[in-house]
């Protein structure tokens, strides 16, 4: 059944996705996308949209409130939206923006409906597809070393005593007849593994502002496509003039600084690729950020020649996400775009800040690839 | 949609409405409907009517029900509206024991806003007025569009806070008719008495003449000044004077409406949440629960009183301070005697038996607003024993910190949080500030800033609707400061602390 309060409903999703009214998102109060709490807890906001009107700064009232407490303790961080913007004494429970822990498994999934995410179809299902095999049932013929024990003893327990001969002084001997063995089936099962492939630019431009725009946007990828495959391998690359693996700790954190030689990354990504993840058992990703600049035409030239040879051909996706900073120069995607123009899957995105980070993930992930 | 009660919960409402009559309730007619939690997220996001005007603002709220009841953070028990009959919501699905409390807090509710002071004024028929204004709405939204009507309610609803609370029982505006309009140009000189011409002088001496004068000259000045008074209903004010159109006005009137509908709920939020929980607290206890049921009523009522992290619960605030009223009340804790006395361990053992208690909660629910009910009934003893403290916030640390447990401070703080409700008070000074038509608001600085981003754009919305470039006095940083929007730009300039405007 639906509600009348449906409509208003999907005025208010839409005000927030920014498709209508965009005036109004600025009064959109907005929490950090990932935190994750534990093990694999995040917490999620709930956009509110406060309309403007006069009211008192916040942050120098005070109030009243209620509990133990020496003079001087603290009693909740600020900018919580506290006040609840209608002055009543103190916060009423429910008003505020809630934090809500949810597992991961959930999180994608609202992501996915939020991003009207397709699923992602494996990559060439019916070729991939492997046979797995699965010890479910019992024969009465098997080699020795599939023999089932209990089932085994069960049977001849039976058999002396429905025949009579059960003597508890004596040990059970199981006959011929009586042996069970373990059988099994062969299950067609599409094999889905998949390998994320990170490559970040940490050349001296890519700033805190920068790394911290690509840890969220990669946060909600990798949670995506986690819930579409079995298992995932993720692997990092970092790169200035020169490209070197890394584990993701040091993939987030670490700040290079130097030139760009992007064609440092993109070789060994297609040497990774090569190595391990043969295209035909691999559903293989390449999310690239950087901010565009590399250091001359001649090595975007020959970036060019590596995708189009060793990356492109062997990947589900290769998406570009061209993060925006003061110092980089951007030239990256436009040459991206001149020179394969519209490839079914390779995918640019730019991302000029943190809220445009939720339309770059939309780019990316919406081909359903 | 809605059910009605099943035969069982209805025998169990009448009963419980029994019961509550024999101690002195006196509520409207009371329906209970059963929705299920869907429906229910929806009217309460439409502030617990079933229809209201489209608008985005109650698909936000209900989102937020929605989401925050579907990971089980909280749910509605109870709705209730202040309408006659009155109309009260139950969730389906919820224990019988849950939709008896909830039916004995609703019969305190409408008790007090049967007999509320504040509620006297407030439409009864809500129900029918909010359909009328969705319909009024659509309609217009079918010939307008939705953008410009939404964008309009989102103007109007930016200036909800700038009513009158009080003007609903006093008298603000002269009454006009019978008076004589004075034509600008005659000269007025004050009336003499009859005198001899050498009596003259000591009949009507210079200094009286000349004070008349002045005062004659005060009203011109202030007859030509519109409005002649500072304004306190900003919106009444725009509806009469902003060059509207008749749609603009039709939506201005709506909101605002609502706004004075909804208004005497948040002044008595305390009072109004105290009085029912203390007696559904009442009623549950005493009569209504079987012995297997108390631990989760316990639970429950725990739950609605808990105040967390040290914060304020209006029901718990409310309950107590009633609880603590008749107590008093009954004890005779009260008049000189009981003020003057010094002796700490009489005053401990006071007890007059008056057994006046249960009479004194029924006068402060019928008399008394948040603001009043602090501010006659709260005591140095009352604050102690429930652990009130005011707290600030501390820029280093960026957190709400203690700050003391002194009596004058916690109920001089409560008082400010509540008066008003909470907002500033901002007038309309001047409807044809410059003499250009622009408008001039008035903000009476009581020592907090506005909030600057936010005063920005209220001054845009606000422009939306009088059309003209729109200013606002007020303080900032201890600075006196004129803030202005002129449709395109803002501007800021400080004025002298003398200066008139």
């Amino acid at each position: 059944m639906s509600l009348k309060i449906e409509q208003d409903h999907n005025r208010f999703k839409q005000i927030i996705k920014g498709r209508i009214k965009r005036e109004l998102r600025k009064y959109m109060s907005k929490g950090e996308m990932i935190g994750k709490k534990g093990k694999d807890l995040v917490s999620i906001p709930l956009p509110q949209i406060d309309l403007p009107h006069f009211k008192y700064g916040t942050r120098k009232t005070g109030g009243v409130g209620q509990g133990e407490g020496q003079s001087g303790q603290s009693i909740g961080q600020g900018d919580p939206e506290d006040g609840d913007g209608h002055g009543h004494a103190g916060n009423l429970p429910g008003h505020h923006i809630e934090e809500v822990d949810i597992t991961l498994e959930e999180l994608a999934q609202i992501l996915g409906e939020e991003l009207e995410l397709p699923n992602i179809l494996p990559k060439g299902r019916k070729n991939v597809q492997a046979t797995k095999d699965k010890y479910n049932g019992i024969t009465r013929a098997g080699p020795e070393s599939l023999r089932h024990f209990k089932r085994t003893y069960k049977q001849a327990l039976r058999r002396e005593i429905s025949s009579g001969t059960y003597n508890p002084a004596r040990p059970i001997i199981p006959t011929r007849e009586d042996k069970r063995y373990r059988s099994w089936k062969e299950i067609p099962a599409p094999e889905r593994n998949a390998v994320i492939i990170y490559v970040m630019d940490v050349s001296g431009s890519m700033g805190d502002e920068q790394k911290e725009i690509v840890r969220i946007e990669s946060f909600w990828i990798d949670t995506w496509l986690r819930h579409q495959y079995g298992g995932i391998d993720s692997r990092y690359i970092i790169h200035d003039a020169t490209a070197k693996e890394v584990d993701s700790d040091t993939f987030y954190k670490t700040r290079e600084s130097g030139g760009t030689l992007i064609s440092s990354a993109y070789k060994l990504a297609a040497k990774l690729i090569e190595q391990s993840y043969p295209a035909d058992e691999w559903n293989t990703y390449v999310f690239h950020f950087s901010d565009g600049d590399n250091w001359s035409g001649n090595d975007t030239a020959e970036c060019m020649k590596i995708l189009e040879t060793r990356v492109l051909p062997k990947v589900n996706l290769f998406c570009y996400g061209q993060v925006e900073s003061e110092y980089g120069s951007g030239q990256f995607y436009g040459e991206l775009e001149e020179y394969f123009g519209a490839k079914e899957n390779l995918t640019l995105s730019k991302i000029e800040d943190k809220d445009a980070i939720y339309q770059s993930i939309k780019d990316f992930l919406g081909k359903g690839k | 949609m809605a059910e009605a009660l099943p035969p069982y919960l209805m025998k169990d409402a009448e009963r419980i409405a029994n019961v509550a009559r024999s101690y002195g309730l006196d509520f409207y007619d009371t329906i209970f409907q059963i929705l299920d939690y869907d429906e229910l997220n929806m009217v309460a996001a439409y502030g617990g009517f079933p229809t209201r005007y489209p608008h985005w603002r109650f698909g936000m709220e209900y989102e937020a029900l929605a989401k925050s009841y579907q990971f089980g953070l909280s749910k509605i028990y109870e709705m209730v509206i202040n309408t006659n009959p009155s109309y009260a919501y139950l969730m389906k699905g919820n224990t019988d024991m849950d939709q008896r409390l909830v039916m004995a807090h609703v019969y305190g509710h409408v008790d007090f806003f049967k007999h509320n002071v504040y509620f006297a004024h407030t439409n009864r028929k809500m129900v029918d007025e909010m359909a009328n204004h969705a319909t009024r709405v659509r309609r217009t939204v079918d010939k307008i569009g939705i953008e410009r009507v939404e964008d309009f309610i989102d103007a109007c609803l930016s200036i909800e806070n700038l009513i009158d609370r009080h003007s609903v029982g006093i008298k603000r505006r002269r009454d006009k008719r019978g008076e004589f309009e004075t034509p600008d140009d005659s000269v007025l000189v004050p009336a003499k008495m009859k005198a001899k011409s050498y009596m003259d002088k000591f009949i009507n001496p210079k200094e009286f003449l000349d004070a008349q004068q002045k005062k004659i000259d005060d009203d011109r000045r202030k007859a030509r000044r519109f409005p002649e008074e500072p304004v306190r209903d900003v919106m009444l004010f725009l509806l009469e004077n902003a060059p509207l159109e008749a749609w603009e006005q039709d939506i201005l009137e709506i909101v605002r409406d609502e706004a004075y509908y909804f208004s005497p709920q948040g002044m008595t939020k305390i009072c109004n949440e105290g009085y029912a929980s203390y007696w559904h607290s009442k009623l549950m206890t005493q009569h209504i629960l079987t012995p297997n049921e108390f631990i989760d009523y316990a639970d429950h009522h725990s739950g609605t009183l808990a105040s967390s992290s040290g914060r304020l619960n209006p029901y718990k605030l409310g309950i107590e301070l009633l609880r603590d009223i008749e107590d008093r009340w009954n004890k005779g804790k009260f008049g000189k005697d009981y003020d003057e006395c010094r002796d700490m361990v009489e005053l401990k053992m006071w007890d007059k038996k008056l057994g006046l208690g249960r009479e004194k909660i029924f006068e402060v629910r019928k008399l008394h607003n948040d603001v009043t009910l602090i501010d006659e009934f709260l005591t140095p003893e009352f604050a102690i024993n429930q652990k009130l403290f005011t707290y600030d916030y501390n820029k280093n640390t960026n957190s709400y910190e203690i700050r003391d447990r002194e009596f004058q401070k916690v109920k001089q703080r409560l008082l400010f949080m509540l008066t008003n409700h909470g907002q500033p008070f901002i007038r309309v000074i001047d409807g044809n500030f410059e003499n250009r038509g622009e408008l001039l608001l008035q903000h009476q600085h009581e020592g907090i800033d506005l909030d600057p981003d936010y005063c920005k754009d209220t001054l845009r919305n606000l422009h939306a609707i009088w059309r003209r470039p729109v200013n606002i006095e007020t303080a900032g940083e201890g600075k006196r400061l004129l803030l202005s929007f002129d449709g395109k730009d803002y501007k800021e300039k400080e004025l002298s602390q003398m200066q008139l405007l």
